[in-house]
């Protein structure tokens, strides 16, 4: 069933340089027995199977300090698992070349928990830098990124700087780079952290849309009320463990 | 790589020296000293190598031929010289005209003294004998002292070994002093980038995360680089260039230092400006992509 790795420019795509890691199977993430333990020796995930198929919407619960970040952090290869095989759209990540990692990063559109702008960069740079690297033409970032930035409601903080912006806007830039490149996964590191009741709800629109449009969705977050209000699959951590994996799953653990 | 990119490329790097203004400056003064004293290192190498072969090039072999020799032992003579391998000339001088070449050599004062000793002349008749590499004098003279009548073979052996060792000690010194100092500027340049990427370290990580490849990232400061080891060579550029011309002028057509023959400034400055801008280049580019190594690995 499982291929060696292949790195093919899919059609439609070409126009993009888009290249993907492709295998005709639907399983983008596939973890087996994987564990992570630090430099300084906390196992912050331990042993955990996880499987996610295209299309997808998963929400990543847990208490602080369970492993959802070091959980999201290894499949953009942020951080490498010192034990089990992690698998991206069928591409063991073992046996990627470093010089393709940048090709695996520009096809998950990553949300960070502390957001990672530029700081010397405006809005409207930050998201473009995404599309720089594909050397994409000046007309088509423009347009792309106003896009985003309409998507997100920060049309008119393009020019800001991100020290200028408060934090849920930054969190909404932050949503809008990962999104410039129409990935074909979106993970979200608590994308509604720092936001009001109602930006939240618009971001989850906004998730749920490209969701609806063919992108997989995975989302950390201690938001309960998003969780139980619009239940999705959910898979719980803790104590680096998955303790619960269920569809339309609640969010059931106090804040 | 598209011109676009390239131009993006540029238009990063040159922002980043502007935005790091106090550090660039000091990479910039960096280059500026070191290439200023390599500047001065190759001009003296340079008058050096040609005052050294002007000397070497003047070295011969004077061979005293006995008093009692026949003309048919000085033929005999000749020809055995003329056998050596590395002789490339032999002139025969007779004790007469020796002498009269000593007269006109020295002031006028003993020029007299002399001429009235032309009757016992003290001189030998002489074969002066060049060789075909000074450095094959010693060798060379050594085999003729094996030969008959012969009185004494003289060649300056002191002047010709204080001079080897001479211009080959500076040479050495002299390259030595300018390939440390090139490693210094280079560290220095390193260091200097390498602080004001500490800064930057959190972007370089951030732009990996979203996808930049290492290339992406170098770009800029393979730029950076560049264009500060340029700007580092112009100061000593515009220096070597013009305090030569002008020492030139001074020494040569002011007639300070006439006996002593230096290269002249065309094309020998001409020629060290681009040694300069290529090492500033170089050194600039090196100790850029050197910082920017270690943060690449995300
Ligand atoms: N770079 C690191 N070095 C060492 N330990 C780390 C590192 N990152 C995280 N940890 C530890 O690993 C554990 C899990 O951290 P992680 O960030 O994955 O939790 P989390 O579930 O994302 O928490 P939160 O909900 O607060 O974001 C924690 O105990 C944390 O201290
Ligand atoms: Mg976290």
């Amino acid at each position: 069933m499982r291929v060696t790795l292949k790195i093919v420019t899919i059609q439609g795509m070409r126009e993009r340089k888009m290249h993907v890691f492709f295998e005709g199977s639907d399983r983008l993430i596939e973890m087996r027995d994987v564990t992570k333990t630090y430099g300084n020796g906390i196992t912050a995930v331990n042993n955990i199977n996880v499987f996610i198929d295209k299309g997808e919407f998963v929400y990543v619960v847990g208490p602080s300090g369970a492993g959802k970040s070091t959980f999201i952090k290894m499949t953009y290869l942020e951080e490498r698992p010192t034990a089990g095989k992690i698998y991206m759209n069928g591409t063991d990540l073992d046996e990627l070349k470093r010089k393709h990692i940048p090709l695996l990063r520009r096809n998950i559109g990553v949300v960070f928990q502390d957001f990672k702008l530029l700081p010397k960069l405006s809005v409207f740079e930050n998201i473009a830098f995404a599309l720089e690297v594909l050397e994409e033409p000046r007309h088509v970032i423009k347009k792309r990124v106003f896009e985003v930035l309409d998507l997100v409601r920060l049309k008119n903080k393009a020019r800001f700087y991100p020290q200028e912006l408060s934090g849920g806007e930054q969190q909404r830039v932050s949503i809008a780079r990962a999104m410039i490149n129409h990935p074909p996964i979106l993970i979200a590191d608590e994308p509604t952290g720092n936001l009001d009741p109602q930006t939240s709800w618009g971001i989850m629109d906004v998730l749920q849309e490209i969701n609806a449009r063919g992108t997989t969705v995975v989302m950390a977050t201690h938001n309960k009320e998003i969780v139980n209000v619009s239940p999705k699959r959910v898979i719980a951590f803790e104590g680096g463990r998955v303790t619960r994996d269920e569809q339309r799953g609640r969010y059931a653990y106090e804040k | 790589m598209k011109s676009r990119t390239l131009l993006r490329h540029s238009k990063e790097g040159l922002k980043n020296i502007g935005r790091n203004g106090w550090m660039s400056f000091a990479s910039v003064s960096a280059v500026t000293i070191m290439l200023m004293v390599v500047g001065i290192f190759l001009i003296l190498i340079a008058n050096i190598n040609h005052i050294a072969s002007d000397v070497e090039g003047d070295v011969e072999i004077r061979v005293h031929i006995d008093m009692t020799a026949s003309e048919e032992d000085k033929e005999g003579l000749y020809e055995q010289i003329d056998a050596i391998d590395n002789v490339a000339a032999i002139t025969y001088v007779d004790r007469d005209e020796g002498l009269d070449q000593f007269i006109e050599d020295v002031d006028e004062g003993s020029a007299e003294l002399f001429e009235s000793l032309r009757n016992e002349n003290p001189l030998n008749d002489v074969f002066v004998v060049e060789t075909k590499e000074p450095q094959l004098t010693e060798d060379v003279a050594g085999e003729i002292e094996q030969f008959a009548n012969i009185d004494t073979v003289d060649y300056g052996e002191d002047i010709i070994e204080q001079l080897f060792a001479v211009t080959n000690m500076i040479r050495i010194v002299g390259a030595a002093l300018v390939l440390g100092l090139m490693f210094t500027a280079m560290f220095l340049i390193a260091n200097t980038i390498k602080l004001t990427i500490v800064a930057r370290k959190n972007e370089i990580q951030i732009m990996k995360l979203v996808g930049a490849t290492n290339g992406f990232i170098r770009w800029p400061f393979f730029v950076e680089g560049l264009v500060l080891g340029l700007l580092g060579a112009i100061l000593p550029v515009a220096a070597v260039i013009s305090g030569y011309y002008y020492l030139y002028d001074l020494l040569v057509t002011e007639a300070i230092l006439s006996f002593v023959d230096i290269v002249p400034p065309n094309p020998l400055t001409f020629e060290i400006a681009a040694i300069l801008i290529g090492i500033g280049a170089l050194v600039g580019v090196w100790g850029s992509l050197m910082s920017v190594r270690k943060f690449l690995r995300v």
